[in-house]
C-alpha cells in the first residue's frame, strides 16, 4: 500500500498538519497513533484555556482535539489506532514505515512524505537525580493528570508538586478540587515557568504556596512515600544547609520539563539540534532528509497548543508541496543562529526561495529580562531588525517575523540575540 | 491601587485597578477589552469556568470530561465538584451534552466536553 503521506503521531500536531496536507490537495494521506483514539494529550487536559488563538474562544483540551477530528472525518483521511511505529527509513523518493498493531500485525507502509509529530515526554525522577529512597507515590503530573482524568484514579491525598510548570500548576488545582491537600509548589528557580494566569487560578484561588528558588533534597518512605525535605537553594541552585523543612506527605509530583520523543527520528539518521533536543528543520518545517517533516513538540516544546496546530498545519502545506514537486531546491542556504541570551531557534536554516512574504522565527530566552531589544543581525553585524519588550521570560515562547525584504539582507547567516538597550 | 493578573487569556497582562470614592472602577494594563469586565468583577464577584469530570459507564475511559458552561462565582468551586460525584452517565454521549441544568442557580450548565 503507498501512500501519499505518512503522519507520525495524532495529537495536535499531526491533526492538524494531516488537515491541511488534504486542503492542500493531498489524496492519500495515514495518520499512524499509538493510543486508542486521536487526540493525543489533549484528552487528558480537561481544563479550559485551549483555542483562543486558534478559535478566538476558550476550549477544554477534549473539545480542541474533537474540532480538529471532527474536521478530519469530513475528508477521506485514514487513521490506524493502536498503531506503534517501529522505524522509518529515509530512502530517497520511497520512504518506508515499519509499524505494529495487534489487528494487522507488521505493516510495511510506503509514501512519498513523512510527517513527525510524535510529541513530547515527561523527564522523571531519574533525569533529576533527586536523592533518597524509593517508594511508591512518585508521578510524572501528566502521568497522575492521565490517572485522574480519563482512568478514574485518586493518586493520592497530601501532595507536594516539583516544578511550576503549567502542568504541575493546573495538578495543583486539580489535586485540590478533588479533595486531596496541596502542601507546596516547589521551584528551583527564581520564577515560575508556568503562565502567569495558572499561578492566579491554580495556586492563588487555594492559597497553596509557591517556594521560588527551593529544591527537594530528600525523599522519605519505605513503601509508600510518607515525606520529602525541601531546602532553599542559592544563586547557583546549590541547596543552602540549614534551611532544610519537611513536609510529610504521600503523593510527589514532577513537573520538571518536557524532553521532545525522538528516537524514530535519530534512528532515522536525521539531524537533531542539541538545543531543541528535536530535529532540524528549515522554513518549511523540513528535517534535512528531503521529504521528512516535523511539526509540534517534537520539534521543540510549546507553551500552547494554538502554535503546535498552527505549525502542523505549515508542516501539512509543506508536505502537499513537497509531494507536486512545488518546493524549490534553494541553492544557497541561510544558518538562524542564536546570539547573547537566546537559547534556541526554530527553524535552524531558510531557504529563501521558498518564502513568499515573510517569516516567522520562533525562541526562547535563556533567563528573565527586562527593557531589552531582540535584535537580528546578518553575518557582518548589520542590525537588520529590532524590538523592545518589557520583559521576557524562559517560559514564554518569543516569536519575530521577518519580511522577504528583511531576510534578503542577510548575506548567509542571521544571528537573532537579546541586547541592551542604550 | 491593587494589582493583579488577568487571566482572561494565556497572555496574562498585568492590571492596574483602582476603586475611586464614586465607586467607578479604573482598569489600567489590559491588552484588550476583556480585561476591563474581568478586573471588575475580579474585585466584585470573582468568577471561574470549572473544569472536572463524571464517571461515564460503557465509554472507552471511565471518566467523562465535563465543564461549567459559564463562569460562576469561585466560592462555589467545592460545591459544585460535590454535585458532580452524584452523578452518572452512560455512553454514548456527545459534546455539549447538558448533563445538569442550572447547577447550584448560577444560570450555568455542566455539558459535556467530549465525545464517548
Amino acid at each position: 500500500m503507498k501512500y501519499d503521506l505518512i503522519v507520525i503521531g495524532g495529537g495536535p500536531a499531526g491533526l492538524a498538519a494531516a488537515y491541511e496536507a488534504y486542503k492542500n490537495g493531498i489524496e492519500k494521506i495515514l495518520i499512524l497513533e499509538r493510543d486508542k483514539e486521536l487526540g493525543g494529550i489533549l484528552n487528558q487536559c480537561i481544563h479550559n484555556g485551549f483555542g483562543v488563538h486558534s478559535f478566538n474562544e476558550e476550549l477544554t483540551g477534549p473539545e480542541y482535539a474533537t474540532r480538529y477530528i471532527e474536521m478530519l472525518s469530513s475528508t477521506n483521511v485514514e487513521y490506524k489506532l493502536d498503531t506503534m511505529v517501529l522505524s522509518i527509513s529515509n530512502g530517497g523518493e520511497v520512504k518506508t514505515v515499519e509499524a505494529i498493531n495487534t489487528n494487522e500485525g507488521y505493516l510495511t507502509l510506503d509514501a512519498s512524505a513523512i510527517i513527525l509529530s510524535m510529541g513530547c515526554r515527561e523527564r522523571t525522577r531519574g533525569a533529576i537525580q533527586i536523592p533518597g529512597e524509593r517508594p511508591s507515590g512518585i508521578f510524572t503530573a501528566g502521568t497522575a493528570q492521565r490517572y485522574i482524568n480519563m482512568e478514574g484514579y485518586m493518586v493520592g491525598k497530601k501532595v507536594v508538586i516539583l516544578g511550576s510548570g503549567d502542568i504541575g500548576l493546573i495538578m495543583a488545582r486539580r489535586m485540590t478540587l478533588e479533595g486531596a491537600e496541596v502542601k507546596a509548589c516547589v521551584e528551583l528557580m527564581p520564577y515560575s515557568n508556568g503562565l502567569n494566569r495558572n499561578i492566579v487560578q491554580c495556586l492563588n484561588d487555594y492559597n497553596i504556596p509557591l517556594l521560588l528558588s527551593h529544591t527537594i533534597t530528600q525523599i522519605i518512605g519505605k513503601h509508600r512515600l510518607e515525606a520529602v525535605v525541601v531546602s532553599e537553594v542559592d544563586n547557583d541552585k546549590n541547596p543552602i544547609p540549614g534551611t532544610e523543612q519537611t513536609l510529610e506527605c504521600d503523593t510527589l509530583l514532577l513537573s520538571v520539563g518536557l524532553i521532545p520523543e525522538n528516537e524514530i527520528t535519530k534512528n532515522a539518521g536525521i539531524d537533531i539540534d542539541r538545543r531543541t533536543s528535536g530535529p532540524l528543520v528549515n522554513e518549511a518545517m523540513e528535517t534535512n532528509v528531503k521529504g521528512i517533516f516535523a511539526c509540534g513538540n517534537v520539534v521543540h516544546v510549546h507553551d500552547l497548543v494554538d502554535f503546535v496546530s498552527e505549525e502542523g498545519g505549515k508542516a501539512g502545506r509543506s508536505a502537499a508541496k513537497y509531494i507536486q514537486h512545488l518546493i524549490v531546491e534553494g541553492q544557497e542556504v541561510t544558518e538562524i543562529k542564536n546570539g547573547s541570551r537566546v537559547n534556541y531557534t526554530v527553524p535552524q536554516q531558510i531557504r529563501l526561495e521558498n518564502i513568499s512574504e515573510a517569516q516567522e522565527f520562533m525562541f526562547r530566552v535563556s533567563n528573565v529580562f527586562k527593557d531589552v531589544n531582540i535584535t537580528v543581525r546578518n553575518s557582518e553585524g548589520d542590525l537588520i531588525k529590532k524590538l523592545r519588550r518589557p520583559v521576557v521570560t524562559p517560559g514564554e515562547m518569543e516569536k519575530i517575523k521577518l519580511k522577504k525584504a528583511e531576510l534578503e539582507q542577510a548575506k548567509g547567516s542571521l544571528t537573532i540575540a537579546l541586547e541592551e538597550v542604550v | 491601587m491593587i494589582e493583579m493578573i488577568c487571566i482572561v487569556c494565556p497572555k496574562g497582562c498585568r492590571l492596574s485597578v483602582d476603586q475611586r470614592p464614586d465607586g467607578d472602577i479604573l482598569v489600567m494594563g489590559n491588552g484588550c477589552n476583556r480585561g476591563i469586565p474581568y478586573a471588575k468583577k475580579e474585585l466584585t464577584n470573582p468568577t471561574r469556568v470549572v473544569t472536572s469530570t463524571v464517571k461515564i459507564n460503557g465509554g472507552i475511559h471511565k471518566r467523562l470530561p465535563v465543564k461549567t458552561s459559564t463562569d460562576i462565582p469561585k466560592g462555589l468551586n467545592f460545591a459544585v465538584m460535590k454535585e458532580l460525584e452524584k452523578i452518572e452517565v452512560n455512553a454514548p454521549i456527545k459534546v455539549g451534552t447538558v448533563l445538569i441544568k442550572n447547577i447550584l442557580d448560577t444560570g450555568a450548565d455542566i455539558v459535556a466536553t467530549r465525545n464517548m
